[in-house]
């Protein structure tokens, strides 16, 4: 393990910092009873070389330091993935949203946190070894274990306490943001915001670091007088000092700081997305043959209907128009259905959908550099090269103009072999299909969830 | 923005500083003062804890106000101002409580430290007065050097750990097409390159710190080996000796602390930078809209380009075009919300953009294209139907805007908004942004965007 090596570099580090106090206070303290020049050469050298070691330990540590937890982001990257990809259940966006930040906050955990921790813990023991004086000892236990302990929990509290305040926040946020021009335009913004305000200060009461700090420099002084009253000699108190130092930052723990890390088997991290459920499936299998339509009115289970069907599906058998745009050239986009799909096929379902983007562009993060419309047509475009066996489309011609409309999924029908189902809201569009499907009102069906 | 009242409790602490390495000397060389130098760490301690606290309640008083202004901030994301408002104000708490107090502390203890020096052993106080700047001096050097470095490379960087979340979010995507088990490889490939990127930027961002470092320990070194070889010679007394050896690293400790917080300021301070402008408030009275004409004149935003059209009092218009065209745009011209890059939009003559909004706004009545003031668990056509009944209930409106109602509405719905609409723009001005036939009927006037 690579973290091994900065953790035992970033200790040599603080203990040269250590020795370079304690040994130039032993020069001065000895000169000061005038020996020979002879006895103070050791010491000469070892001050001048150990000024020069900690710097450049210091830089040694903080690269290995980092470099050992990129290491360990490409294994937790890599392991975060596989095991999304054997699940059966696709996880909410938010849900993975969180679980990619939680790796991120993961590896800033061992970074500042756990390594620091380690290099602390490891310098106090050489100093303990030492110096073996009990207020030392007794000291660097506690700055090292107990206010470290002490502040964590004191963290853990204040975190309880502002999760809610800042989910609650974050929901009064989103609102303000996207109700924001409805809100200012029915005159009440500023009550809104007033609310959201009176949310900020609530949280920002709460929510500083656990910071014992003070209570720290209290134990380092409290052990040096006492050294200093049982007449330790002047090297061994100003070195405790020093020693004392490298630990007080552990007192102090920042409010973001992950809850817990342990790296153990069957990833916490995982946890935070909702188990595998087995969904049963639709009774409308007979729908599946030819093309069809599905109408109904307003919240009558049309999308429920098409994602039922689309989950008994095999995964590539049928194309759900729910997809991700990623941020990358349209080709690759469109390309992501059908690899080894030649210029010609790409260009043809380019034509087919109507798509007037370069093949080269970059889309923007989930495509937001294009229109709307655009990203619409991408997708339709990526489905018509996927040529499933199943063709499941959820309005596919929404944010497009009445005929423009008509003419693509027309097209789209046609070019389409197998079996096709359809939601729809267009009249108009009815005679391009050989069934129809009506889902009756919420009250006739017994449907879970209005799509 | 910042709150900056706690940086005066700062004062008393490199005082402080001072007489506890002055007691400290005193102690190890024999002349006593134990009982002082325990008042004096006491007092220390206390000064520090009521350095925290007034810092702590500063970086609080100054996220209330940053939260404030970007909840309240025009055309952002909402997710951006999500993570703002909660994670992102965090950020400021470390630039408020730790690296201003950080900076102030890095010039008052130095100089007071080399002032101090001065009196007890001039060598000493040269050396460090003529080191000291060396660590800003060489830090900014090495920071110039590398930033060109460090920015190249920042792009690349964001983009390959940008990749991760794109395949996480994506993943149903890539299953679907069967595409999903090849990124398996692609997730732990770039992941390899961001690592060694990120180490190639971090070994030349790292060599700051590196120059500080070794700048400070050095010169505890050339100022403690000269001092004990005068010891030797009795030049000077081990009183002063041992202060010289306390205060010296006390000098640099300060900078080598702001160093450090500027780090964890980066981010912070990254946040001040995106404070949006405070809201303007305020305009002249807008003019009656039941007599007066409305004007878009040569307006150049988004996708229109030098855009004109009169709009009568009373008349009703409707817009039609491809999507992408900008007719969401017009309606966000004349309520205000977009403003023209060139051009101007005016009503009765009187420019919107000096109208206060709020009055101008208390007579329009708007549907917009995606309502979000409804309860979410209704279905898309029920929320436009309320957003619509709201719209209606402006009685005393005299604009009518109404956006693309008829996009996902099933029929009936289609029927009733049209009815609602239909009686309510009677002898109103109104811009209808139309995708069907059914409501150009009711308008005298078709503009094509």
């Amino acid at each position: 393990m690579r973290i091994w090596h900065a953790i035992v570099i970033g200790a040599l580090a603080e203990l040269s910092g250590v020795a370079l106090t304690a040994t130039a206070t032993w020069l001065i303290v000895r000169a000061a009873e005038q020996p020979p020049m002879s006895a103070l050469t050791v010491a000469i050298v070892a001050v001048r070389a150990l000024a020069m070691a900690r710097g450049g330990l210091r830089y040694a540590e903080r690269l290995s330091g980092h470099s050992a937890v990129l290491r360990y982001a490409v294994e937790l990257r890599g392991r975060v993935y596989d095991s999304l990809l054997h699940r059966k259940d696709i996880p909410s966006g938010d849900a993975l949203t969180q679980l990619v930040s939680d790796v991120d906050e993961r590896q800033n955990f061992l970074l500042r946190t756990v390594l620091p921790a380690a290099v602390a813990v490891l310098v106090s023991m050489v100093a303990i070894a030492v110096a073996t004086s009990w207020p030392l000892t007794v000291g660097l236990v506690l700055t090292c274990v107990a206010l470290p302990l002490a502040s964590a929990a004191l963290a853990r509290r204040r975190r309880t306490a502002c999760a809610s305040l800042r989910a609650q926040l974050a929901d009064q946020a989103v609102h303000l943001v996207h109700g924001r021009e409805e809100l200012i335009a029915f005159d009440l913004f500023d009550a809104e915001l007033a609310q959201a305000e009176r949310t900020a200060k609530a949280l920002a009461r709460k929510e500083h670091p656990a910071d014992l700090t003070p209570l720290a420099m209290l134990v380092q002084f409290a052990a040096a007088l006492l050294m200093l009253s049982q007449g330790e000699p002047a090297w061994l108190v100003l070195g405790a000092i020093a020693a004392f130092e490298v630990t007080l930052p552990l007192s102090k723990t920042p409010l973001g700081a992950q809850k817990q890390a342990s790296p153990a088997k069957g990833d916490p991290l995982l946890s935070i997305l909702p188990s595998d459920t087995d969904n049963s499936g639709p009774d409308d299998c007979e729908l599946l043959n030819g093309r069809t339509a599905i109408v109904g009115p307003t919240g009558a289970g049309k999308t429920t209907m098409l994602n039922a069907i689309a989950r008994e599906l095999e995964p590539s058998k049928g194309a759900l128009a729910d997809a991700h745009v990623f941020h990358t050239t349209v080709r690759a986009n469109v390309l992501l259905a059908k690899p080894d799909a030649t210029q010609e096929e790409l260009d043809r379902a380019k034509a087919i959908v109507d798509l007037d983007l370069d093949w080269d562009r970059v889309v923007g993060e989930r495509g937001e550099e294009i229109s709307g419309g655009q990203r619409q047509r991408l997708i339709l475009a990526r489905t018509v090269l996927a040529d499933p066996d199943v063709l499941l489309l959820d309005e596919p011609t929404e944010g497009l103009d009445p005929q423009h409309a008509d003419t693509v999924l027309q097209r789209m029908l046609d070019n389409c072999k197998g079996t096709a189902v359809v939601v729809t809201h267009r009249m108009e569009q009815l005679r391009l299909f050989d069934h129809v499907h009506h889902r009756g009102p919420i009250d006739d069906q017994n449907v879970s969830r209005i799509g | 923005m910042v709150d900056r009242r706690h940086l005066a409790a700062l004062i008393p602490v490199p005082f402080l500083v001072l007489a506890q390495a002055d007691l400290l000397a005193r102690v190890l060389s024999g002349a006593g003062g134990l009982a002082l130098l325990v008042v004096v760490v006491l007092l220390r301690v206390g000064v520090l804890w009521l350095n925290r606290f007034l810092g702590r309640r500063a970086a609080a008083t100054t996220k209330v106000r940053l939260r404030r202004r970007f909840l309240e901030a025009p055309g952002s994301r909402a997710g951006e101002v999500a993570t703002l408002a909660t994670k992102g104000v965090d950020a400021v708490e470390p630039y408020v409580a730790g690296y201003l107090p950080a900076m102030v502390l890095a010039v008052l203890v130095p100089v007071a430290v080399v002032i101090r020096l001065g009196f007890a052993d001039l060598t000493a106080a040269v050396t460090i007065a003529i080191t000291l700047p060396l660590v800003p001096v060489f830090a900014s050097l090495v920071g110039a050097h590398t930033r060109d470095r460090t920015l190249s490379q920042w792009d690349a960087l964001a983009a390959l750990g940008g990749h991760f979340l794109d395949v996480v979010k994506g993943i149903g995507t890539l299953r679907a097409f069967g595409r999903a088990e090849a990124q398996s490889v692609m997730v732990r490939q770039l992941a390899a390159q961001h690592a060694s990127a990120t180490m190639r930027t971090l070994r030349v961002a790292f060599l700051s710190a590196f120059v500080l470092e070794l700048v400070a320990t050095l010169s505890v070194a050339l100022v403690a080996v000269p001092v004990g070889l005068r010891l030797l010679d009795g030049g000077v007394s081990l009183y002063t000796a041992l202060l010289v050896l306390l205060l010296a690293p006390e000098a640099y400790l300060p900078l080598r602390t702001a160093g450090s917080q500027f780090h964890a300021a980066a981010e912070g301070k990254a946040v001040l930078d995106q404070v949006p402008a405070p809201r303007p408030s305020g305009g002249v009275t807008p003019p009656d809209l039941f007599v007066s004409e409305i004007v878009l004149e040569n307006v150049t935003v988004r996708s229109l380009r030098d855009f004109n059209l009169t709009i009568a009092p009373g008349e009703r218009v409707a817009l039609v075009g491809p999507s992408g065209a900008g007719k969401s745009t017009i309606l966000g011209l004349l309520l205000g919300f977009v403003r023209p890059d060139s051009g101007r939009v005016l009503v009765g003559g009187v420019d919107l953009a000096s109208v206060d909004q709020r009055e101008w706004l208390r007579r329009v009545a708007w549907m917009p294209q995606r309502p979000t003031l409804v309860p979410s668990d209704l279905s898309s056509g029920e929320r436009q139907q309320v957003a619509l009944n709201r719209a209606l209930a402006r009685e005393d409106a005299g604009l009518f805007l109404l956006d693309e109602p008829t996009a996902r509405l099933d029929p009936g719905t289609e029927a009733q908004v049209l009815r609602g609409s239909r009686e309510f723009i009677r002898g109103r001005t109104a811009v209808l942004v139309a995708h069907r036939p059914a409501l150009l009927d009711e308008v005298d006037r078709v503009v094509r965007v």
